[in-house]
C-alpha cells in the first residue's frame, strides 16, 4: 500500500512540476501575476509530492518489503539498519528520487528564502527549476522506477554491494547530489537572467550564495568519495582519476570558476555574460556526470547502473537542457552588456585569470575523460586514460593557479600594481623558498617535484595568513585596533582565507601522500616482522570473526617504533566475504598521526606455508592534512556563506535592484 | 558579427559531443577486442626493465612453446603464482616470458625479482600497456601460451596453481610440442 502511495506520488510530482515549469514562465512572458504567483505553491507542492515517494521508498527499505523489485535487489534481512536507509540512494532507481527530492528542497528554498527576489525573476527561476524537475520524473517514471512490484516475493533479497555498506559512502552520494542539484540554481538563475535580459550586480548577489552552498557540499561528497577509496579500495591510493571521480570534479571546478567570476559580476558589474556562461556550464557537467555515470558510455569500475535504453533518455534529456541553454545563451548572451573595465593587473583581472585557468583545467579533465569515446565512436580502438595523461596536463595548470592565489588578494580593484604587492610577499617567499630548501636536503626522499610542491604549499599558505595579518594590520597598529578590524572583516573575507589557506594544508598532504610513500608487500608468517619506514609491523597471525552479514578473517599486527620494545599501535586489518553476495572486501587497518597513516591490509593466504599470508603494509605520509585541509575549504565555504550581505538587505543600487535573498542556511 | 560567432562557440562544441556521446551508446564499452586465441601473436618489441640487459620482442617467441606471463610488482595475485612459476624454471619446464604490466616506478619491478626469484627467461617493460593491451588482456595476473609458429592457443585468467598446470595447461603444452 505505502509503495503505491509513494507511486502515485510520483506521478502526481510530474503533473505539478509541469505545472510549475509553464504557467509562472508563460505568466512573466506576459506580465500576468496571477499567473507568476502559481509558482511558489507548486514548489512546495512538489517537495511535498516528491518526500512522500521517498519516505514510501524508505519504508519499502527499513521494513524489508520483498515485494518491491527495488528492495530485492539491493537489500537484505541482516543488513545493518544503517545501510538499509543507505541502501534506498545505493542504487541508480533510488539514487535518482534521491536527486529529485533534493532539487525539489532547493526550490522550495527559493520560495522560502526568495521573498524579496523580484517577482519575474522568481517565477522564472522556479520555472526553470520545474523544467528539470520534468526530466528527471519522466526518466525515473519511464525508465528506473524505483516502485516496480516483483511477484512471487522472494523470501529475501540479493543485499547491497558490500563496497557500498560503509559509512564513508553511504553519505557520499546525499552530498555529492546536494552539490550537484546546487548548481542548478545558479542554472536556473542565468536561465532566467537570459529570459529577462538583465543581468546586474544584485543577480550576482543572488547566485552566490545558492553557488557556495553547491560548492561546499559538493567539496564534502568529493572528499567523502576519496576518504573511502583511500579506506576501503585497501591500495593506499585517494584519487585515480577515474571516469566516475572525474565526472564530480570537473562540476567543483567549473563551480569554483563560477564563485570567483559572480564576485566580479557583483563587485564591479564586469564579466557578466561570462559568469552566466560559467553557470549553464557548471550544472551541465554535473547532468553530464550523471549520465556518464548512468548511461554505460564508459565503462569505470563503480559504473553502478548502466543501461544504454536509459542512456538514450538521457541523452535526449542533455541534447534539451544544455543544447537549449547554449543556444538561448547564444541568442540572448550578446545583449548583455559589459560594465565595469578594469586592467589586466588588478583583482578583477586575477580572479579572470583564476577562471581562465580553472576552465581550462575542466576542459583537460573533460577531455581526458571523453577521450577514449570519442576513439571508440570513430573506431580507431579501445583506449583508456589513465593517471599518467592527468597528472601531467592537470598539474602545470594548477601550478600558475596556485602561485596567483597568493598574490590575488593583494590587488586592488580597477587597477593594480603588480610589483608593490610582489613586494608585500617577500617574507612569505623566503620562507616557502627555505621550506621548498629544507624538503630538498631531507635524507630521504628529496626530489625536485616535491619541494617545489612544498614550496607552493608554504607560499600559498603563508601568503594567506600574511595577507589576513596585514588586512587587520597586525602588530602594526595595536592589538585592539587588530581585533576590533578582525571582527568588523566581512565574512566572505574570513571564508576566502580560510578556504585559500586549506587548499594549501591539502597541497602539503597530496604532496606527502605522493611522493613519500612507503609500501611492502610480501608473505608474513605469524610472529615475523617487516620494517616499513621507521616502524616494525609484527604479524601475530590471523583469525576468523563473524561479523552481522559478513563472515571475515582478521589479522593483527603490532606495531612498534623501530629499535623500540612498546607497542604503539595494533592494527587488525580485516578480509570480509559478505555472505549473501559472496562478495569479498578489504577492510584495511589505518593508524591515523600528523606526520602520516600506518596501514595494514592482509591478502591471500599461503599456498605452502600454514598461517603466512600475503600482507601489504603502507606508511602513506601526510594524508590526514589532505582531510583536514578540504575540512578547512568547507568550513570557509560555510563562512562565506553567512556573510552579512547574503543574511540582510544590501544597500539599494541604482537599478533599483530589491535586497537581497538569504542564502539556504 | 564576430561577437556573435564566440556566443555561438559553446553550443557547437556541445553538439558535437553530443554526436559522439549518441554514437558511443551505440558501443559496448565492456566488450574489449576478442582476445588473440588461434591468432599470431601482436608484433611487438618491450624495452628491458631496469638492470636487465635486453627485453623481448615477438621473434623471440618462434620456434618453441613458450609462455606469456603478465605479471607486475604491484600485482597480489602474482605473488601467489609466483613459487609455483619459479618451480617450473627450475624443472625446466617451458620457458616463461614475462610481460611486466604497468609499473609506475623505474626497478620496481627489479627488486621484486631479485626478493623473489626470476622465473622468466626474459622480461619485457610494458608500462604504457601497449602490448597487453594488445594481448587483450584484462588483469594480472593472465598468462598464454603461444605455439612454435607464434600463434596464441590459449589464455590463462587469474593465478596459474600446480593444479590449473596439471589438469589445463601442460596437456596442452605437450599437445602443441608434438605438432
Amino acid at each position: 500500500m505505502t509503495v503505491e502511495i509513494g507511486h502515485y506520488a510520483l506521478v502526481l510530482a510530474l503533473f505539478v512540476s509541469i505545472l510549475q515549469g509553464t504557467v509562472p514562465l508563460i505568466g512573466a512572458a506576459r506580465g500576468q501575476h496571477r499567473w507568476m504567483a502559481v509558482a511558489a505553491p507548486a514548489s512546495w507542492a512538489q517537495l511535498f509530492t516528491v518526500s512522500v515517494a521517498f519516505a514510501a521508498l524508505t519504508v519499502a527499505y527499513v521494513g524489508s518489503d520483498f515485494s518491491v523489485l527495488n528492495v530485492v535487489k539491493n537489500s537484505h534481512t541482516t543488513k545493518p539498519l544503517l545501510y538499509k536507509i543507505s541502501g534506498v540512494w545505493g542504487n541508480h532507481e533510488g539514487s535518482m528520487l534521491l536527486w529529485v527530492l533534493i532539487l525539489a528542497i532547493f526550490g522550495s528554498a527559493v520560495s522560502l528564502f526568495g521573498r524579496n527576489l523580484p517577482e519575474g525573476l522568481k517565477a522564472r527561476v522556479l520555472s526553470v527549476q520545474g523544467l528539470i524537475a520534468v526530466g528527471f520524473l519522466l526518466f525515473i517514471l519511464f525508465t528506473s522506477n524505483p516502485f516496480e512490484r516483483v511477484f512471487p516475493p522472494p523470501p529475501d533479497g540479493q543485499s547491497l554491494n558490500p563496497l557500498l555498506q560503509d559509512p564513508g559512502l553511504a553519505f557520499h552520494p546525499p552530498f555529492l547530489y546536494l552539490g550537484y542539484v546546487g548548481f542548478s540554481m545558479a542554472f536556473s538563475f542565468a536561465i532566467a537572467a537570459l529570459l529577462e535580459g538583465r543581468v546586474d550586480p544584485a543577480w550576482a548577489r543572488w547566485v552566490r550564495p545558492w553557488t557556495l552552498a553547491a560548492w561546499s557540499f559538493l567539496t564534502v561528497g568529493i572528499v567523502l568519495g576519496s576518504w573511502w577509496a583511500y579506506y576501503e579500495l585497501g591500495w593506499g591510493g585517494w584519487w585515480f582519476w577515474d571516469p566516475v571521480e572525474n565526472a564530480s570534479f570537473m562540476p567543483w571546478l567549473a563551480g569554483t570558476a563560477l564563485l570567483h567570476s559572480a564576485i566580479v559580476a557583483e563587485k564591479r558589474d564586469a564579466l557578466k555574460a561570462w559568469t552566466v556562461f560559467l553557470a549553464i556550464v557548471a550544472f551541465s557537467l554535473s547532468l553530464l556526470g550523471t549520465f556518464l555515470v548512468r548511461s554505460g558510455v564508459l565503462t569505470s569500475v563503480h559504473a553502478f547502473a548502466t543501461d544504454p535504453q536509459r542512456g538514450v533518455f538521457i541523452l535526449i534529456l542533455l541534447i534539451i537542457a544544455i543544447g537549449g541553454s547554449f543556444a538561448l545563451f547564444a541568442w540572448r548572451g550578446p545583449a548583455i552588456k559589459a560594465g565595469g573595465m578594469f586592467k589586466p593587473v588588478s583583482r578583477e583581472g586575477s580572479l579572470l585569470l583564476n577562471n581562465l585557468l580553472m576552465t581550462t583545467a575542466t576542459a583537460v579533465v573533460l577531455l581526458g575523460t571523453l577521450y577514449p569515446l570519442f576513439i571508440d565512436a570513430l573506431d580507431l580502438g579501445k583506449v583508456s586514460v589513465g593517471a599518467p595523461f592527468f597528472n601531467a596536463a592537470f598539474i602545470p595548470i594548477m601550478i600558475p593557479l596556485v602561485l596567483a592565489m597568493a598574490v590575488g588578494p593583494y590587488l586592488s580593484w580597477k587597477r593594480a600594481d603588480l610589483f608593490p604587492a610582489l613586494l608585500k610577499l617577500k617574507f612569505v617567499f623566503i620562507a616557502s623558498l627555505a621550506a621548498g630548501a629544507m624538503t630538498f636536503s631531507m635524507k630521504e626522499g628529496a626530489s625536485v617535484l616535491a619541494s617545489f610542491g612544498i614550496f607552493m604549499a608554504v607560499w600559498l599558505g603563508a601568503g594567506t595568513v600574511w595577507e589576513f595579518a596585514n588586512r587587520i594590520k597586525l602588530f602594526r597598529a595595536s592589538l585592539g585596533e587588530s581585533l576590533k578590524r578582525m571582527v568588523r572583516m566581512p565574512r566572505s573575507m574570513w571564508g576566502m582565507s580560510f578556504t585559500h589557506f586549506g587548499l594549501a594544508v591539502a597541497i602539503v598532504g597530496m604532496i606527502g601522500a605522493e611522493a613519500w610513500k612507503v609500501e611492502s608487500i610480501q608473505m608474513m608468517k605469524p610472529g615475523e616482522t617487516v620494517t616499513v619506514a621507521g616502524w616494525d609491523y609484527t604479524f601475530e597471525g590471523a583469525r576468523d570473526v563473524a561479523g552481522p552479514n559478513y563472515a571475515a578473517l582478521r589479522a593483527s599486527f603490532t606495531v612498534r617504533r623501530t629499535g623500540e620494545d612498546e607497542i604503539f599501535v595494533t592494527l587488525r586489518p580485516e578480509k570480509r566475504v559478505y555472505t549473501v553476495s559472496q562478495r569479498p572486501t578489504t577492510e584495511a587497518a589505518i593508524h591515523t598521526t600528523w606526520l602520516g597513516d600506518l596501514y595494514a591490509v592482509i591478502g591471500d593466504p599461503s599456498e605452502e606455508i600454514k598461517g603466512a599470508f600475503v600482507t601489504r603494509l603502507y606508511f602513506n605520509p601526510l594524508v590526514v592534512w589532505m582531510w583536514v585541509g578540504a575540512s578547512i575549504m568547507v568550513f570557509g565555504g560555510l563562512v562565506s556563506l553567512t556573510d552579512r550581505r547574503h543574511r540582510v538587505g544590501a544597500p539599494k543600487r541604482k537599478s533599483g535592484a530589491v535586497p537581497a535573498a538569504a542564502p539556504a542556511e | 558579427m564576430s561577437k556573435r560567432l564566440i556566443y555561438l562557440l559553446p553550443l557547437g562544441i556541445f553538439l558535437i559531443l553530443a554526436v559522439y556521446f549518441a554514437v558511443g551508446l551505440t558501443k559496448d564499452p565492456r566488450k574489449l577486442p576478442s582476445t588473440l586465441i588461434n591468432r599470431e601473436v601482436p608484433a611487438f618489441d618491450l624495452p628491458a626493465i631496469q638492470g636487465f640487459d635486453r627485453g623481448f620482442s615477438s621473434q623471440d617467441l618462434m620456434g618453441q612453446v613458450t609462455l606469456v606471463n603478465i605479471f607486475g610488482s604491484w600485482c597480489v595475485a602474482c605473488l601467489a603464482e609466483h613459487p609455483f612459476l619459479m618451480e617450473l624454471k627450475k624443472n625446466n619446464v617451458i620457458p616463461i616470458y614475462g610481460i611486466d604490466w604497468r609499473e609506475k616506478t623505474d626497478g620496481a619491478a627489479t627488486q621484486w625479482l631479485e626478493r623473489h626469484g626470476n622465473p622468466y627467461t626474459l622480461v619485457g617493460d610494458d608500462r604504457d600497456s601497449r602490448v597487453s593491451i594488445d594481448f587483450g588482456v584484462t588483469g594480472a595476473p593472465e598468462s598464454f601460451i603461444v605455439d612454435k609458429k607464434g600463434i596464441v592457443r590459449y589464455k590463462h585468467i587469474g593465478p596459474i596453481y600446480p593444479e590449473t598446470w596439471r589438469d589445463t595447461l601442460f596437456p596442452i603444452v605437450e599437445e602443441l610440442r608434438k605438432e
